[in-house]
């Protein structure tokens, strides 16, 4: 299986000084789910922003598709890295549906027609079809999320990076989203607290805590490991 | 949806809103120039103005006294500047009074210079509310887009309207919660909180801005805006542009015309 994110033995510090990776290796393969839990604090977000290019370090690399990422690439990497943040609000900043997820497929370069049938084919793969001409603000946060999916999904990203899909939902839209999740084929690394989520879409899970990886292993293992859990804040403790 | 003022398009049907925002954004820059341009004491043509935006907003279907109420909006910045106009213009005294060994008087010239104003805002107020009734704003932006205005400009407003909504939301948040924790307390206490709410508001949309760029950067964004542009000019675009240039003009002729009439 060819390897799609590989990260090596990477650190960084905050501009303040305060270290947020220290050291962090792991590799995912085509086609896995992969889970990414930690407390709070643990610097998962901080690894994300390294998947694309958002943040530099100097020391250790990240590897995708085989490339490392470094100032010449970007643009591939972040095609084939597609970034879903957390607050749909922040992702979705223009003022329809149809012009967020043409955004990605305009800056890639594609004609008209292209970037109309990326639109149409994202918007149906995360069952928004009909949406186009609606603006964020009118939606549910739900519909926010799977419009923001789309807007990634429409510059066919390699792999999905997600950060907290299900935060903030009600029940009923989170399993939504965990269908959703399931039908779509990329191989995808979600960042989460919801461990009902990871055990239903993701194979393996990796635990990070203090800039480090504490463990890595298959799903199942690590969410029956309850001292694992709870020596890094990820269950409730005994009282 | 809570914030009605913001979103000020009306939803209704009449060939002014199927113009192309190209047409529209013209015709208002036009007759606005013109309005502005008018001398100060040319009652005649403010009559004129007055009957052609009028007629303009009656074919537009946009309801009068939502176009009233919305045009009142201007008259506070209008007042702010023309207050001290009666008192500053030279000319014969209408009133006047001795204070503290000053005198201040009121002059006929003042006053007409200042309803020369107050009429003229209002009225250059009216087809820009004609525009904005008539013309999403997504529409709008893309005509301005297609203008040539600057693309950072463009996206700077289509940012502006996208998170007035988000900001407005997180401001009403913000005061909930301070409603929810203030007992009483004098002025200044008020005075203080308003001051952090403020500044709570600044620094969360900082750091939301910063977001969104990371949000941008991500979907291979390089300073340049790109978006598709599907607007078309027809023959009625043509058609209203030029008749409103027309009208427009006639109307800033009309003391002209009349006074070769006369002579």
């Amino acid at each position: 299986m060819p390897e799609v994110i590989a990260v090596e033995n990477l650190c960084y510090t905050y501009p303040d000084g305060q270290p947020a990776l220290c050291g962090v290796s792991l590799s995912i393969q085509e086609g896995e789910t992969v889970a990414l839990i930690g407390p709070n604090g643990a610097g998962k977000s901080t690894l994300l922003f390294h998947l694309n290019g958002l943040l530099h370090s100097h020391e250790g690399a990240v590897r995708v598709l085989g490339q490392i990422v470094h100032d010449k690439n970007l643009k591939t990497v972040r095609r084939q890295v597609g970034m879903v943040f957390q607050n749909p609000d922040n992702q979705l900043f223009s003022p329809t549906v149809f012009d967020d997820v043409a955004f990605g497929p305009l800056n890639l370069g594609m004609k008209e027609a292209e970037v109309c049938s990326a639109v149409q084919q994202s918007l149906e793969a995360v069952g928004m079809t009909g949406y186009e001409k609606r603006s964020p603000h009118h939606m549910s946060l739900g519909e926010k999320r799977r419009i923001a999916i789309a807007t990634v999904l429409a510059m066919s990203p390699a792999v999905l990076v997600l950060d907290e899909p299900s935060a903030n939902l009600d029940p009923g839209g989170k399993w939504h989203l965990i269908e959703l999740l399931r039908s779509l084929p990329q191989t995808k690394l979600i960042v989460s607290h919801d461990l009902e989520m990871v055990q239903e879409l993701c194979s393996r899970a990796i635990v990070m805590d203090g800039g480090r990886v504490v463990a890595d292993g298959s799903q199942q293992d690590i969410l029956k490991d309850r001292i694992l859990l709870m020596a890094h804040r990820l269950a409730a403790p005994n009282l | 949806m809570k914030y009605h003022f913001l979103d000020q398009y009306r939803d209704a049907e009449s060939f002014i809103h199927r113009l192309d925002p190209r047409s529209k954004f013209l015709a208002m820059l036009a007759l606005v120039s013109v309005i502005v341009l008018t001398p100060h004491d040319g009652w005649l043509a403010y009559g004129l103005f007055l009957v052609f935006n009028l007629t303009l907003l009656f074919l537009s279907r946009v309801p009068f006294f939502y176009m009233l109420k919305r045009s009142l909006a201007v008259l506070p910045f209008v007042f702010m500047v023309a207050v001290l106009l009666p008192f500053c213009s030279a000319g014969t005294e209408v009133c006047g009074a001795n204070i503290g060994g000053w005198h201040i008087g009121i002059t006929r010239e003042g006053l007409i210079l200042t309803a020369g104003i107050f009429c003229k805002v209002w009225l250059a107020v009216l087809p820009v509310i004609l525009v904005t009734a008539t013309t999403n704003v997504n529409d709008l932006l893309k005509g301005l887009e297609k203008l040539k205005m600057p693309a950072i400009m463009v996206m700077l407003m289509s940012f502006m309207y996208r998170y007035l909504f988000v900001i407005s939301d997180e401001a009403e948040r913000l005061s909930l919660a301070r409603n929810s924790r203030s007992f009483g307390g004098g002025v200044r206490l008020h005075v203080r909180t308003l001051g952090y709410m403020a500044g709570a508001l600044f620094l969360r949309s900082y750091e939301r801005g910063e977001q969104i760029y990371g949000a941008m950067l991500s979907r291979g964004f390089d300073g340049h805006g790109r978006s598709l542009n599907q607007l078309s000019m027809r023959l009625a675009d043509v058609f209203y542009l030029a008749t409103i240039m027309v009208v427009a003009l006639m109307i800033a002729l009309s003391p002209l015309l009349l006074r070769n009439l006369n002579a």
